[in-house]
């Protein structure tokens, strides 16, 4: 793994008063101190179909009450991590822990495990409220529990008006949240959600984005597995993100420290569509500064990952970090010609030839926008962009 | 609509119930007409008369169509309950082995029935397992012929149910005979139902196997039809061949309420 996973505060564990208020102790769900401290831990978990490894030794920590996103390629493994935490598919090898029981080897049904798959998956010919219900009647709760249960998810989701359809009546968002407030009602350890909104339309998609962030804050301990190929729901959402390739985890951390100084060029491109340039490290300034060589230019930029002096490595700039200059020289200053330039509503987004390197620079709209062909003058904060090393990250 | 024009549309729509009427309507017709005719001896039959129903009635008729229902409810129940039951255990065995399997249940239904009855008729005349002259091989006979069909039918509902219904049900705590009675069952009920159909509508006209093997006291309809056009009461058999089809059509109509009923929800 990249980086070591950064220690954070462990969160308090306070029910909200919801919560308190409809724990009702039952065979049917966990009690309220039951629900304390309940990650999800994998070590060294592999899995193969017929001999092909498509996950390959990964180890990795959600903590209690925490959003871990795994985001990657599509088919790099992420579902399948996922459906090792459900059951549906036995690691070859390494174990699998939900809170300090080890699951491994424990049937699926035995789990406690809230899930959302991509497509929903409500049962066609049940009501909203039956397939929320469906949970606990598996596991025999009692009437009361299950009318203040269903009533209660419901209500979480926003959709108690819509209790009596039937799946086919209801829109993609609405079906989406009947899904998640079916995993809910069983009050399970940990919430497991694949791609959850990849089926819905880009407008939606949004907007159940701030309620799914809305229910993590109205539900602190819940701890969340999220799967997604998109960098935004992951940096939206998550406390810590988990990038993928090729069925290995290739980089780890806080999301904004991962975003801010991703540890390898995969993961610098996938989380944030970074610029990088090739540079040579040539001697530390201090302050976690280091001073790189690139052409013929000396620039700054910080070394969180204490690269040696000598070492070919990247720099890696958002294009949001580029600004324009006027006239030539100073600091961190890099000369490029205009390829294009593009108008995208509430920014411009502007394509420069650096020595033969692209960059992309987006801006607030220019009052006029530079032609192709100008010579332009950038420069960047030496804070804000991050050496990275020159590995893909395998 | 595949035909644009007006004049198109009107022309092929009377080519193909020209069609129809031929391939279908004129054989149904005429047995229907046999079926009320006291004689008919030119294009047309003639003295009309209800006699062949009345006879049909007071013979054994009604009881050979009782023995014909009765059959078929008990072999196409047991069909279903066991081409189901292997559906279900098969259905996530590897690629191989499932096409191995499929084949083999399917032996049966491509074997000519006349072959089924003779070597059932071989099999249990000797002890220790003599059922020669018993119900009990006609019903086995039946279930033999028909639950092929019924696994088919099973098989083909549960291929095209996501996997991801039973998982999710599953992972909400749900044990295999919960999953079974609450998701996969209801989910695959039209199958379940066009499989009973299916097997019903074989059962009620099956006659190559039952024709060797029936005993004294057990006829079927298609039986009792057999042998009376056999002895030259073809309007009588008429009457009784209208007498099956009605009753099968009744049965089978009433399954397709149950089963459009179960796929609308
Ligand atoms: N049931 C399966 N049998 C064989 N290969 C599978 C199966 N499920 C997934 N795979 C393979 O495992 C790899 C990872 O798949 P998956 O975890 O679904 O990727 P992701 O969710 O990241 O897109 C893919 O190469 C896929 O083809
Ligand atoms: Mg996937």
């Amino acid at each position: 793994m990249a980086t070591p996973v950064p220690s954070h505060l462990l969160r308090s564990d306070i029910a909200t008063a919801g919560e308190a208020r409809s724990a009702l102790s039952t065979a049917a769900a966990p009690s309220l101190a039951d629900r304390r401290v309940r990650g999800i831990g994998f070590k060294d978990v592999t899995v193969a179909y017929g001999g092909l490894v498509v996950l390959d030794a990964l180890t990795l920590e959600v903590r209690s009450g925490e959003i871990v996103a795994l985001i990657g390629p599509s088919g790099s493994g992420k579902t399948t991590a996922l459906r090792a935490v459900a059951g549906f598919v036995r690691p070859t090898r390494g174990r699998i822990t939900i809170g300090d029981r080890d699951v491994t080897n424990i049937a699926p049904y035995a789990r406690n495990i809230g899930m959302v798959v991509q497509n929903y998956a409500l049962f066609p010919h049940m009501r909203a409220e039956e397939n929320v219900a469906f949970g606990l009647r598996a596991r025999g709760a009692s009437q009361a529990v299950l009318r203040e249960r269903v009533a209660e998810s419901l209500r979480l989701v926003g959709m108690e008006a819509y209790a009596k359809r039937y799946p086919r009546e209801l829109s993609g968002g609405q079906q989406q949240r009947v899904a998640i407030a079916r995993a809910l009602a069983i009050r399970p350890q940990v919430l497991l959600l694949d791609e959850p909104l990849s089926a819905l339309d880009a407008q939606i998609r949004r907007s159940m984005l701030d309620e799914l962030a809305k229910l993590h804050r109205e539900l602190p301990s819940l701890t969340v597995l999220y799967v997604t190929h998109d960098q935004t729901e992951a940096l939206t959402l998550a406390d810590h993100i988990g990038i993928m390739r090729d069925g290995k985890l290739i980089a780890f951390g806080a999301s904004r420290s991962l975003y801010r100084h991703p540890p390898n060029r995969f993961s610098a491109e996938f989380l944030g569509r970074a610029n990088l340039l090739p540079v040579t490290s040539v001697q530390p300034i201090g302050r976690g500064l280091a001073e790189v060589r690139f052409g013929e230019a000396v620039l700054a930029a910080t070394n969180p990952h204490g690269l040696p002096q000598g070492a070919d490595c990247l720099l890696c700039v958002r294009p949001h970090d580029l600004r324009l200059r006027q006239g030539e020289g100073g600091h961190n200053a890099l000369a490029g010609i205009v390829e294009s330039v593009q108008w995208q509503g509430e920014a411009n987004s502007i394509v420069l030839d650096v020595e033969g390197h692209r960059l992309r620079l987006t801006c607030a709209p220019l009052g006029e926008p530079p032609e192709p062909g100008t010579p332009l003058a950038l420069a960047f904060d030496p804070h804000v962009v991050t050496l990275v090393p020159e590995t893909s990250g395998d | 609509m595949l035909v644009w024009s007006r004049a198109g549309r009107i022309l092929a729509w009377t080519a193909a119930a020209l069609v129809f009427a031929i391939v279908y309507g004129l054989p149904i017709g005429v047995i229907a007409l046999a079926s009320f005719s006291g004689q008919w001896n030119d294009v047309l039959p003639s003295h009309l008369t209800l006699v062949h129903y009345a006879n049909a009635l007071r013979g054994d008729s009604a009881e050979q169509a009782q023995v014909s229902i009765v059959t078929g409810f008990a072999a196409s129940a047991a069909a279903l309950i066991c081409g189901s039951w292997a559906a279900l255990a098969l259905r996530n065995l590897a690629r191989l082995p499932k096409r191995a399997l499929d084949v083999l249940f399917f032996v049966p239904s491509a074997v000519p029935s006349v072959s089924v009855g003779l070597a059932l008729l071989v099999a249990f005349s000797q002890p220790p397992v003599l059922l020669n002259g018993t119900r009990a091989i006609v019903l086995i006979a039946h279930f033999v012929l028909i639950s092929a069909f019924t696994y088919g039918n099973v098989s083909a509902g549960l291929a095209r149910l996501p996997p991801e219904y039973e998982q999710v049900a599953e992972s909400l705590g749900a044990r295999p005979f919960y999953r079974l009675r609450r998701v996969i069952l209801p989910l695959v009920a039209p199958y379940l139902i066009a499989a009973f159909s299916l097997s019903f509508a074989l059962s009620m006209g099956e006659l190559g196997a039952t024709v060797m093997i029936y005993p004294p006291g057990w006829v079927t309809l298609p039986v009792g039809i057999f042998s009376l056009s056999d002895r030259g009461s073809i309007f009588d058999a008429s009457a009784l061949t209208m007498i099956l089809a009605i009753s099968t059509l009744i049965v089978l109509v009433g399954l397709s309420r149950i089963s459009s009923k179960a796929s609308v929800r």
